[in-house]
């Protein structure tokens, strides 16, 4: 069992919703505790939260206003929503990530899905054999997901691929795996975006048919390894 | 007992109040865009408020019913007609098999809402009817509405129909959106202080166009460029509907309906949730005022219109079933 280790503050988002604040940096040990206030407020199940979102360093619950001024007597409701959350947050709970998972995720990053593998290379001076062994050969832990359906951001890159995004978006395919800064993270669907695209995975990290329609989720560590276009249209097709 | 689409609307989505306890996995909401004027629909019709809707824009679909029903239309008047008669807003009405509904033109507001009493039958996807056009799913097939679709209702009309051919019930809601106000009010930004002061007293201070560039999911906005005093990266967090965001160009954007669930821009201000209804009734052309006020105020405004709805929701069950009970059945 474990307290805050981190000080943290509220802010409003609105005046429906609270963001618990950690600060504005990636760090894994904060985004550790972030995940374990979000799962402890999940178990609570609170009846007047809509909706409890985790970030890298910051933790929102979006309330039930109409819900809220039923419970709290008067009390305006951010302020009491404020109340009930320090009151969880104040309680030891256990930072418990023995449910995440360590995952491989085939990706292919030859030539036809890899439309800036290249210039990354070029542009960090490095072979692209360099750069594939490099990205292959981290753990990267899944600090969110947002932005998209099972958009996850994942961390941290190594500095000697790290690159920043592009400053306009262009149209991206699903599957497409990309870097943004010390950030990679993969595409779920189709859509315009900014990361540096190095591979693709023929792996479907959004599908609304499934029972659980993310791959997924925060606190997840992630491997990649790399994969023939061969294999990558066979692991298509048995999908 | 369904309704057809003879004629395809430019963007109608079967909506609800949202999809919610998924953001954590980067699924957003979405949801009607008026949350408010889907409700006054649903109560016209006697439905429960979240029922799921048809959220209509203007020119939006031409619709065939096959066989009796109750419906009621409800935010943006777009002049609505049966088998070519007008009828008038805000009333619930009593549709027969192979009667026309049709919208003319867009007298004022945005986007309308189509209720069926008894709801639409269709398969929620995690518990929620609205339709994700992104991911494409929820609602009716995952996205808007064609021509030849066919949308069955979940219950049969199984009141005593009084007269031949469709009937316009005698009560209108007193609650529509009334003219299109421009104020919109917000509460301070958290990270309004980023702002010069040459660029705050620009925010407040400026009618603001509504952009082309606007959607479901934010409108744009056509601001003076706003500089900032810092360029300090902002790492991804929260946004919520009516977020009011400064992007890279220094233009502003206001999140809706269909808003990303995190995002790493600079936050200016926040729509209050009351006002997210006048604001969902705006489109491109239009220009709207900011105004700041306080997170009491926005409660109490917040709640006034959920007690409006609460007592229209009862007003209008009442007279449903006096109606119904006179016409014997």
């Amino acid at each position: 069992m474990q307290h805050s280790q981190f000080p943290y503050w509220f802010y409003p988002l609105g005046d429906a919703a609270i963001t618990i604040d950690y600060g504005n940096r990636i760090d894994e040990q904060l985004n550790r505790e972030v995940t374990a206030g979000f799962m402890q407020l999940q178990q609570k199940a609170l009846p007047f939260i809509k909706e409890i979102v985790p970030a890298y360093s910051s933790l929102t619950v979006h309330f039930d206003m109409a819900a809220v001024h039923k419970l709290s007597g008067g009390i305006q409701a951010a302020e009491w929503v404020k109340g009930e959350l320090e009151k969880v947050l104040n309680q030891s709970f256990f930072s418990d990530e023995s449910l995440s998972a360590l995952v491989r995720i085939p990706v292919c990053y030859e030539k036809e899905f890899a439309t800036d593998l290249q210039r990354v290379a070029i542009a960090k001076k490095l072979s692209v054999e360099e750069v594939i062994q490099i990205h292959t050969s981290a753990t990267y832990r899944v600090y969110m997901l947002g932005f998209l359906p099972g958009f996850a951001y994942m961390g941290t890159t190594d500095e000697r691929i790290a690159v920043p995004r592009k400053p306009q978006p262009v149209n991206i395919s699903a599957g497409s795996v990309g870097i943004a800064g010390r950030q990679t993270g993969i595409y779920p669907l189709a859509s315009p975006g900014g990361w540096q695209i190095i591979g693709k995975t023929p792996l479907h990290l959004f599908n609304a048919a499934a029972a659980t329609p993310v791959f997924l989720k925060a606190g997840d560590n992630v491997q990649f390894y790399s994969i023939t276009k061969k294999e990558f249209d066979q692991l298509s097709h048995g999908i | 007992m369904s309704v057809s689409i003879i004629k395809a609307g430019v963007l109608d989505t079967i909506q609800d109040l949202g999809r919610y306890g998924h953001q954590h996995l980067g699924i957003n909401p979405s949801g009607a865009m008026d949350k408010y004027s889907m409700q006054v629909a649903n109560a016209l019709v006697g439905n429960k408020p979240g029922e799921a809707v048809i959220e209509m824009h203007f020119p939006a679909s031409v619709f065939l019913f096959s066989k009796p029903a109750t419906i009621a239309v409800a935010g943006g008047d777009f002049s609505a007609s049966i088998n070519s008669d007008p009828v008038p807003h805000l009333h619930p009405l009593i549709v027969c098999k192979n009667d026309v509904l049709q919208f003319h033109k867009p007298v004022s507001g945005a986007r309308a809402y189509l209720a069926v009493a008894g709801g639409f039958a269709l398969t929620p996807w995690l518990n929620s009817y609205s339709t994700h056009l992104k991911a494409g799913v929820g609602g009716f097939q995952g996205r808007a509405l064609r021509k030849n679709d066919e949308l069955f209702f979940r219950k049969e009309f199984n009141h005593t129909i009084k007269k031949n051919g469709y009937t316009v019930l005698p009560w209108q809601a007193d609650t529509g959106f009334g003219d299109t106000q421009k104020e919109i009010n917000v509460l301070q930004g958290t990270e309004w202080n980023r702002l010069t002061t040459g660029s705050k007293e620009n925010f407040t201070m400026t009618s603001f166009v509504i952009t082309q560039q606007s959607d479901r999911m934010g409108y744009r906005l056509n601001n003076i460029p706003m500089p900032v005093m810092t360029n300090e990266e902002l790492i991804s967090t929260a946004v919520s509907f009516g977020t009011v965001q400064l992007l890279p160009d220094g233009k502003l954007i206001i999140l809706m309906a269909d808003h990303q669930t995190t995002g790493g821009y600079p936050r200016v201000a926040y729509v209050i949730s009351a006002h997210h209804s006048r604001l969902a009734q705006l489109q491109p052309g239009d220009k709207i005022r900011f105004r700041f006020t306080s997170q009491l105020k926005a409660e109490e405004l917040f709640m006034k219109q959920q007690q409006h709805l609460l007592q229209l929701q009862n007003a209008c069950k009442f007279r449903l079933e006096e109606y119904f009970h006179e016409a014997g059945s």
